[in-house]
């Protein structure tokens, strides 16, 4: 499962790279959407992955017994899933007003700022 | 163990000033009073937590009581107060320059909300000793960063702001994946904690990788050589104000947070870490001060020598030692001061002449002498001449690299120091001193309420780099306090953690 994910992670971040640099701004930010789930999947991968042993724990226990997956993992990830969603979404209202603005969505229309 | 609120509040003034300031939307006078106390209450609380901090060590405040490791802690060193401490300065100058420069339209558009929620991320960045935390700081920051820097929705600011986005984003994604693996490593995010077990690890070359994937991250954040150019092409484009903001407070905190990992997390003494570093801090003071040179615009200018400038605060950090870690320390306090001003003065021979391309300027010293004083105060700080706060800034980092025998980092500051004149000898001959050559020469406008306000934020910035240059036993003495505390890792353990590694 881990060699399964380490693939597919590092997929992401192939194709997400590949996007980010295409021309295009739409393209562009379906390659920060790659991103950024690629990153999530890294962070649930390398925590570790412990099947069918959710983290409760016993009646009258103050530990969980044996190994249980790591909650905390998660929670990074669901809060990295928000941000990144707030982002993304600013990102692509970002776009379309650009778009409007320059009347492209050609990344090399957009050298005015460049020096 | 005791909890100082008083931790908490630098960041939870701003973010009540800007939920306030939701709740007034539509009311901008509501706004704007609002905007003035919360970044003064800011200054005044960051003040209180200076002192404290000078008085009684580094302060630790465990969030609802869960303790470190476990939950998330805030910490105030003399470094975090320090950085607060501007960041209050900051929020101040652009509170008050606010009022006189930002028009009624950016603020209906929620310029102060944006503004707070940008101060409440700086702040919580600086004060947080959590790995995880200081990333979610970041994208507060950030997403206030991108609002603010497309108000106006100009076709330069749309440009500039993709590029900002794509790059911020992009670094933000190497941030959470470099948090990712160190998390798998360490099973821990809290700093102390991690800094504490980090030795332990076999796995040295797996912390090399992390380390490096920290270090590019931080490089973006903080412009330095060679992932700096979403800076010159998106700093010039926002309104002046927020230029200001940027400029003093964004990339410190990538500088900040370089300057807490490779101290306190990573081993950097002799590692690859501190040879790249430099190498790095070498090439970002040149590139930085060439590209100023080439360029012809006044905000232009200016974002370059940013650029330059955290080149020697990275500098501080790869010399590596109380002294050179305490210039990098005074020279980020002194360049948000300088370089705000100096951008504050770029909006006012704005309001005045109409324009920021140096061909199209001059003539402003023969009509506003005050404002070319100012300039000349600001500009002679940020090329380090004497007794202002440029030259010690500049003095104590060139000076622990002699005594480090670090000869070619010594002779680039010093030329790049050299450069910086010539930039801002350039922009003086050109803005102040030259005849302006296009006819339409306006006659001198009469100041109303705002220009006045505007001249007061930077006659406050001017004089504040005159005070830091002449005040400087006291803040070399803060400064020092900083870097002994970085230095001291075991102090920052034993602070949160309790524990004596």
């Amino acid at each position: 499962m881990i060699t399964l994910m380490s693939f597919l992670v590092g997929g992401l971040y192939a194709a997400a790279i590949y996007m980010i640099m295409r021309r295009s701004i739409v393209k562009l930010v379906i390659g920060l959407v790659l991103l950024s789930n690629a990153a999530n999947l890294l962070i649930f991968t390398s925590a570790g992955m412990t099947r069918e042993a959710p983290p409760l724990i016993p009646y009258g226990a103050l530990a969980p017994e044996g190994a249980v997956a790591d909650p905390l993992a998660q929670a990074l990830i669901l809060t990295a899933i928000v941000i990144g969603f707030g982002v993304l979404a600013f990102a692509v209202v970002l776009i379309h007003r650009a778009y409007e603005i320059v009347q492209a969505d050609d990344m090399d229309q957009m050298k005015d700022t460049d020096t | 163990m005791q909890s100082p609120t008083l931790l908490a509040l630098p960041i939870v003034i701003p973010l009540l000033a800007g939920a306030l300031s939701l709740i007034y939307w539509r009311s901008r006078k509501a706004q704007r009073i609002i905007g003035v106390l919360g970044s003064s209450g800011l200054l005044i609380a960051s003040g209180f937590l200076m002192e404290k901090i000078w008085r009684e060590g580094t302060l630790v405040m465990h969030m609802g009581n869960w303790h470190a490791p476990f939950g998330i802690v805030l910490v105030g060193d003399m470094l975090a107060a320090f950085m607060v401490l501007m960041t209050g300065v900051s929020a101040v100058t652009t509170a008050f320059y606010a009022l006189g420069s930002v028009s009624k339209q950016h603020e209906h558009f929620g310029f102060y909300p944006l503004m707070h929620l940008l101060l409440a991320g700086v702040n919580g960045a600086f004060l947080t000793g959590d790995v995880f935390n200081l990333y979610v700081w970041f994208e507060v920051m950030l997403v206030a960063s991108f609002a603010l820097l497309i108000l106006g929705g100009e076709r330069a600011q749309m440009e500039g702001a993709i590029k900002y986005v794509t790059l911020n984003l992009v670094s933000s994604a190497m941030f959470l994946s470099a948090i990712g693996l160190l998390y798998g490593l360490m099973g821990t995010l809290n700093m102390a904690d991690i800094a504490m077990k980090i030795g332990e690890l076999e796995d040295t070359a797996m912390i090399t990788v992390v380390s490096m994937l920290f270090l590019m991250a931080f490089g973006i954040k903080a412009a330095a050589f060679p992932l700096f150019f979403w800076l010159p092409a998106s700093y010039h484009t926002p309104r002046v104000a927020v230029s200001a903001l940027f400029a003093g407070l964004l990339t410190k905190v990538g500088v900040y947070a370089l300057f807490r990992f490779f101290t306190l997390i990573f081993p950097f003494e002799g590692t690859l870490s501190q040879s790249l570093m430099v190498w790095i801090a070498g090439l970002t003071m040149v590139t930085g001060v060439l590209g100023a040179a080439a360029q012809f615009e006044f905000r232009r200018i200016l974002s370059f020598h940013i650029v330059s400038q955290i080149g020697y605060m990275l500098m501080g950090l790869a010399l590596f030692t109380p002294l050179a870690l305490a210039g990098g320390i005074y020279f980020i306090a002194h360049n948000i001061v300088a370089k705000s001003g100096l951008f504050l003065i770029s909006g006012l021979v704005f309001r005045f002449k109409g324009s920021y391309e140096l061909k199209e300027l001059g003539g402003v010293y023969r009509q506003y002498p005050m404002l070319a004083l100012l300039f000349l105060i600001c500009a002679f700080s940020l090329a380090g001449l004497p007794p202002l706060s440029g030259f010690f800034a500049k003095f104590m980092v060139i000076r622990a690299g002699v005594e480090e025998y670090a000869w070619w980092l010594v002779a680039t500051a010093l030329a790049v120091g050299f450069m910086t004149l010539y930039s801002m000898v350039k922009i003086w001959a050109e803005v102040f001193w030259k005849e302006q050559e296009v006819c339409h020469i306006k006659p001198p406008r009469k100041f109303r309420g705002g220009t006045r306000m505007m001249y007061a934020t930077v006659i406050m910035l001017a004089g504040l780099t005159i005070f830091m240059g002449l005040a400087m036993e006291p803040l070399f003495r803060i400064c020092m306090m900083a870097a002994e505390q970085l230095m001291d890792t075991d102090g920052y353990i034993q602070a949160v953690l309790g524990v004596t590694p």
